[in-house]
């Protein structure tokens, strides 16, 4: 099968279970039910349950709306502000472009997820420090991107057509030139996706991210490393979960890169 | 070169000073006090351990005291582990994350060059797929579940290998394919490519009329140039593997720095923290100068391209 159709379907079901499936069981994803731990798959909790007796069903698509939101929020932010310094750099060009583009050589070369760590370490836990964290350097590669694609883009005939019928720059920038660079760009979101899932589930499993009882997939891979000996499926909900999301992305993200990049097209 | 380089040096410094004095002052505006917890201190011992840290002084001072000590190549002490350093830690621990690291990048270099240039060779093919699918799905397996994994199969389910901890070399086995993945995958990606542009140029073409076969100028003409890149690839790769060295060694129980990053992040152990985030960055940031610096060296082509940019 065609691998980008195999990652779009994976990631509709994702979607659709996200919205729906914390209703389809009966239980919520803290409700404790001591004399039912950790019971193994069945009819009753479909993906077996915890040590503190809670549905991993209900948990696993709770985890899955933490995630997509902190996928998708982290991509849209990256959007916004990349597109914004990349393009307006690319179009002012001279020492504007020169300052601007240095500024993020200067953030690129700080470790990543050292910011992150520090950042998490000092705000306290909570999804909005995450993302502040996340967002502080992750940025720069999608400015980038933009910078190179406008850079191209604004020797275009159309823009010099524009400007002589009295365009303004900001409708020369809006209008004409950023839809035309959203190709690669949305390539490039779809690539931050898998990137943000696991910094939010890396930060989840060593305690920084999400807090319990909260269902994040990284609190739950790390509560199921201890069990995995006796109570494997603890752990493999989760795993299985995360490589497959981030797998779904990656192979949407390829190909849109593919097919939206000319210089890769066969 | 000589001014891409200089400009290249700038920017390390400037980025460095950016670092250290952001985490000087993140970790200053925390509030709270390190030393009052649940125990009543009397004040007087208070005041000798505010001097004692050096604490009583005002911020800028303790600024410039940090700033002289780091130039010193002092990183401060723990909180936590009362009468130890952080350069004491390094000292311990470092040996152990080298080892494991360079076990990583022995493994991952080789295979990922290798996987590429197979699946290049046989592009569209099935060897193709294969390693791509290798590829992609070794990025997309973040490494706690990879390692998780790999101690679930090999130590509890088949008993072939040590779960946890660090001793003769069966135990390093785990952490380090755990540790490769990663950059195996990613370097196999972008060798493909790299030998996949390779390819198309017009020397391999005349290689080919001449009537050599496939495999012998894939080998002499294309990996030759499609190596070079690789020594890019060294700078993400040393940055994957330092930042996933936390997670396997929090997760294989091995006494190496990234250990004792996590103990230190979950002790909140603020100076230790501070003095490891400036020396990971540090030696990430200068190893991605360094990769740099000999990239430019080696590749006539980037050199030229750079002077004429830079």
């Amino acid at each position: 099968m065609d691998k980008a159709r195999f990652a779009v379907i994976i990631l509709s079901i994702l979607f659709l279970m996200a919205l729906i499936g914390p209703f389809i069981s009966p239980y919520g994803y803290s409700d404790i039910q001591l004399e039912l731990k950790n019971t193994p798959p069945c009819l009753q909790f479909w993906f077996g349950s915890d040590e503190l007796g809670r549905d991993m069903f209900t948990r696993i698509w709770w985890g899955a709306r933490i995630s997509l939101f902190v996928g998708i929020t982290a991509a849209t932010i990256d959007m916004i502000i990349g597109i914004l310094w990349g393009s307006i750099a690319a179009y002012a060009g001279g020492r504007t472009e020169e300052l601007m583009m240095r500024f993020c050589d200067i953030l690129h070369a700080i470790p990543y997820l050292l910011v992150v760590i520090l950042l998490t370490v000092i705000r306290g836990a909570g999804i909005l420090t995450i993302l502040i964290a996340m967002r502080m350097t992750g940025w720069i590669n999608m400015a980038r991107i933009c910078r190179s694609q406008i850079l191209q883009l604004k020797q275009n005939d159309y823009v010099t057509a524009a400007r002589a019928v009295g365009a303004s720059h900001t409708r020369i920038l809006f209008r004409h030139l950023i839809p035309n660079a959203m190709g690669p760009i949305i390539a490039a979101m779809t690539l931050t996706i898998p990137t943000a899932i696991f910094t939010e589930a890396f930060l989840s499993f060593l305690g920084l991210g999400i807090q319990a009882p909260a269902a994040s997939w990284g609190v739950m891979l790390n509560d199921g490393l201890s069990a995995m000996r006796y109570y494997p499926w603890r752990l493999f909900f989760p795993a299985g979960m995360i490589t497959l999301t981030m797998l779904s992305f990656n192979l949407l993200g390829n190909a849109l890169r593919d097919s939206l990049d000319p210089r890769l097209r066969e | 070169m000589f001014r891409y380089l200089v400009k290249k040096a700038l920017i390390l410094c400037i980025s460095l000073w950016v670092v250290i004095t952001g985490t000087f002052f993140l970790m200053h505006a925390i509030p709270g006090d390190p030393f009052i917890g649940d125990r009543v201190i009397p004040q007087e011992v208070l005041n000798s351990l505010y001097a004692y840290y050096g604490l009583d002084q005002p911020l800028w001072a303790q600024y410039l005291k940090y700033i002289k000590g780091l130039l010193h190549g002092e990183l401060g002490p723990s909180i936590v582990y009362q009468g130890r350093s952080v350069n004491q830690f390094i000292r311990e621990g470092l040996p152990v994350s080298a080892q494991l690291g360079l076990q990583a990048l022995l493994v991952a270099i080789p295979s990922g060059v290798l996987l590429g240039t197979w699946a290049a060779m046989k592009r569209g093919g099935w060897q193709d797929t294969t390693a791509m699918v290798i590829s992609t799905i070794g990025v997309s397996v973040p490494n706690f579940v990879l390692s998780s994994l790999l101690q679930f199969v090999f130590s509890v389910k088949l008993h072939l290998l040590p779960v946890a901890r660090w001793g003769g070399l069966e135990y390093t086995i785990l952490p380090t394919l755990a540790l490769a993945a990663l950059p195996t995958a990613f370097i196999a990606r972008l060798t493909r490519s790299n030998m996949v542009e390779v390819l198309q140029q017009d020397y391999i073409k005349t290689a080919l009329a001449k009537g050599l076969p496939l495999f012998q100028i894939s080998i002499r003409h294309g990996l030759r140039n499609a190596l070079l890149p690789v020594i890019t690839y060294l700078g993400p790769v040393t940055s994957q593997i330092l930042t996933g060295s936390f997670m396997i060694e929090k997760i294989f129980a091995i006494p190496g720095l990234g250990q004792w990053m996590i103990h230190s992040i979950n002790g909140r152990d603020y100076p230790m923290i501070m003095g490891l985030t400036v020396f990971f960055s540090s030696f990430l940031m200068i190893a991605m100068f360094l990769v740099d610096v000999v990239y430019t060296m080696l590749d006539p082509r980037i050199r030229l391209r750079k002077e004429a940019y830079g």
